[in-house]
């Protein structure tokens, strides 16, 4: 008896010490130096913890540590106020383009003949055994005025070559590129939502009187809601902190909060307020995987 | 067919219990007619040109093992599939190219299909709704059927949080409610056990007779076709072998197959001697020095080989001769005796080989019966006991 709660004892504990020395150690260093102030010296910010010095000086370090980075934040003068709102929004509309985009093609798995699903799961991961570097300069060359798009357009006398599209360096490449980027991540929840769903219930549903549109939305969907929001958290939170694609495709006006952030600690090199920038944007997103779990806690109930 | 068997069919019609019998009307009009129906996918023919008429109020079972084209057959009735050729129609109007939602059939199916973020009361009022009924209509008719299968109780409901029993009950009730000209239940009664599944077989029959509605099942089980059925469709390979009430079915099959595939039988090689006044003379080859008659008028005539299906319950085994060993009569020894509480199944090896089984009532409550293994038996039945089989 004794060994077998020992057992479980240890299979709980393995996974919350991968937690604390891979989250909350590192949060709670981050948010330690988003409470200091900056410094030049090597790290770049006072005070330092060091117990070698003694009791006395440790206290005296820690009356040195205050919340002045996140009134810089959080204050309406700066831009990081609006950083964030871009973010989320950026993140928001990503997210909705994602789902539309995502769920014909997951639905279209799932219902394909079961031989050819696993090749379908397969291209579907596919653009992941290239860098997601790589992947993001390619759109440069794909959408940039002399680019492949512009060219297409040029050749089929759509377009003036005069007046080529101009779609990199603004928000509309910021959202191609977060949706070719996260499309797996929508798409692969979505998929095994809906080819969990038992298809008698369609053949029930139409042999009760109701049509294949109408079907869709009573049945389909509700049905697929736990993937629609696991596929939506798994893209919204990342996009919102996305500095890659920003970066690369957006332009020098598209703001966002990874951008930012990156801006703060390596051109500023403010580490404090970075950190405290980072500290922001996960309370930010801790909302919505709050949500998520309870949403999987209810599900798990539900069985 | 030319049967003394009286059928079990009745229906109270009026309050009267009256035999039906429909398909022995020439005036009859069916309800559902399959004209020369064929079904196939790919390479596989499912039906093969098969013709059927289904009449009102009639309980019809579709019998055969997997793969014989029984649910294929149903389903498209349903509309879940378009005949390759032919025709169906229901109470005159033909069917095909009809989508499902527009038929006036509903299906309860094998797996139930009930949806699972409905509640009970939802998954039943799903097809109302569709029907665009107004609300209190829906409510009253959601009632009567929560009533009529005994859930009141359980109509807020997840499906999730109700037992096998009454998830099937929300099928039936779901398939009921919209009063359609026919229920298609597809092997409703597979996933019960035992004792639920014959209390809801009579239950099931209770209800028919109640609202008066022509039911079609699909079933492998042959005793459950039996119980329900006013008629029975024995299938094979995409055809019908035999469309008989339950009754003819099990005394009079039409071959090998129906009286193989329906309850137990023996069944036995023999050549025709001779044929007079209704009495068919044969040689068994089990046993040529013995000769078999069977009392049945049907065109053989002597020299040509036929089959004899004996069912066990109707076989006599004893260790005393009866009057006449030469007539109907075998010898042989007990090889097995399987004890089933109200009956013994004995099983006789005759002396080249074959066993045939025999059936015993247990009248009595010795638990040492007389016969044993390797006793010396008598096997005997009367002349109205067997069938001659020419298929």
């Amino acid at each position: 008896m004794a060994s077998k709660a020992n057992g479980r004892w240890l299979v709980l504990t393995v996974p919350y010490l991968w937690l604390l020395a891979l989250f909350l150690i590192p949060f709670l260093i981050v948010f330690k130096i988003s409470l200091s102030q900056d410094a030049i010296a090597q790290p770049p910010y006072v005070p330092i913890f060091d117990l070698s010095e003694g009791w006395a000086a440790f206290k005296d370090a820690l009356g040195e540590l205050s919340f002045e980075n996140y009134g810089y934040v959080l204050s309406w003068d700066n831009e990081f106020i609006e950083a964030y709102g871009s973010s989320l929004w950026i993140a928001g509309i990503s997210t909705l383009l994602l789902l539309v985009v995502g769920y014909p093609i997951a639905y279209g798995m799932a219902r394909a003949p079961k031989s050819i699903r696993p090749t379908l799961l397969m291209l579907v991961i596919l653009p992941f055994w290239t860098s997601f570097l790589i992947r993001v300069y390619a759109w440069i060359g794909i959408l940039s005025p002399e680019g492949l798009l512009n060219q297409l357009l040029f050749a089929l006398g759509i377009v003036d070559r005069d007046a080529p599209l101009q779609i990199l360096a603004t928000d509309t490449a910021v959202y191609i590129g977060i949706v070719y980027s996260y499309l797996p991540f929508m798409i692969l929840p979505l998929y095994s939502a809906l080819e969990k769903m038992d298809e008698t219930l369609l053949e029930a549903a139409a042999d009760l009187g109701c049509p294949p549109l109408a079907a869709f939305w009573k049945i389909t969907w509700p049905l697929s809601l736990p993937g629609v929001f696991a596929g939506c958290l798994l893209c919204f939170i990342p996009a919102v902190g996305e500095f890659v694609i920003p970066d690369l495709l957006g332009g020098s006006d598209t703001l966002m909060i990874g951008k930012v952030l990156w801006t703060e600690f390596s051109v500023n090199r403010s580490w404090t307020v970075s950190s405290a920038v980072a500290v922001l944007l996960l309370m930010v997103l801790v909302i919505p995987i709050v949500f998520y779990q309870n949403l999987q806690a209810r599900e798990v109930e539900r069985r | 067919m030319s049967t003394g068997v009286t059928e079990k069919t009745q229906k109270t019609i009026g309050g009267i219990r009256r035999k039906f019998a429909p398909w022995n009307d020439p005036q009859a009009v069916p309800l559902i007619s399959y004209k020369n129906v064929t079904k196939r996918f790919g390479e596989f023919t499912a039906v093969d040109n098969l013709s059927l008429d289904i009449y009102e109020r009639e309980f019809f079972a579709l019998l055969g093992p997997s793969g014989c084209g029984k649910t294929t057959l149903m389903r498209m009735l349903a509309g879940f599939e378009d005949p390759t050729e032919g025709q169906i129609t229901l109470a005159g109007h033909d069917l095909v190219g009809t989508p499902p939602y527009k038929r006036q059939t509903n299906m309860m199916f094998q797996s139930y299909a009930l949806f699972p973020h409905m509640s009970v009361w939802d998954n039943i009022a799903f097809g109302l709704r569709q029907d665009r009924m107004e609300k209190g209509a829906i409510a009253a008719r959601v009632e009567e059927m929560l009533k009529l299968v005994k859930l009141e109780k359980f109509a807020k409901r997840k499906p999730h949080q109700l037992s096998g029993g009454q998830r099937q009950r929300v099928a039936l009730a779901r398939s009921l409610a919209k009063r359609p000209k026919v229920l298609l239940l597809d092997e409703p009664l597979g996933a019960l056990d035992k004792k639920l599944r014959e209390e809801t077989q009579f239950e099931l029959m209770d209800i028919q007779m109640e609202l008066g509605m022509t039911f079609l099942i699909v079933t492998h089980d042959q005793e459950e076709a039996m119980t329900v059925a006013d008629r029975i469709a024995v299938m094979n390979h995409g055809k019908l072998v035999q469309v008989a009430p339950p009754a003819v079915i099990y005394e009079h099959p039409n071959s090998r197959y129906v009286a193989d595939f329906v309850g137990d039988v023996n069944i036995l090689d023999a050549t025709v001697e001779a044929v007079e006044g209704g009495m068919v003379t044969l040689r068994p080859s089990v046993a040529p020095e013995r000769r078999f008659r069977i009392a049945q008028d049907c065109a053989v005539k002597p020299g040509d080989s036929v089959a004899i299906a004996l069912r066990p319950e109707k076989m006599r085994v004893e260790l005393d001769p009866p009057a006449d060993t030469g007539i109907n009569c075998l010898q042989g020894e007990i090889w097995d005796i399987g004890y089933l509480g109200d009956l013994s199944i004995f099983h006789v090896e005759l002396p080249g080989g074959t066993r045939v089984k025999a059936a015993k009532p247990n009248l009595t409550r010795m638990v040492e019966r007389p016969i044993t293994w390797d006793d010396k038996v008598y096997v005997y039945f009367s002349p109205d006991a067997g069938v001659v089989l020419t298929s």
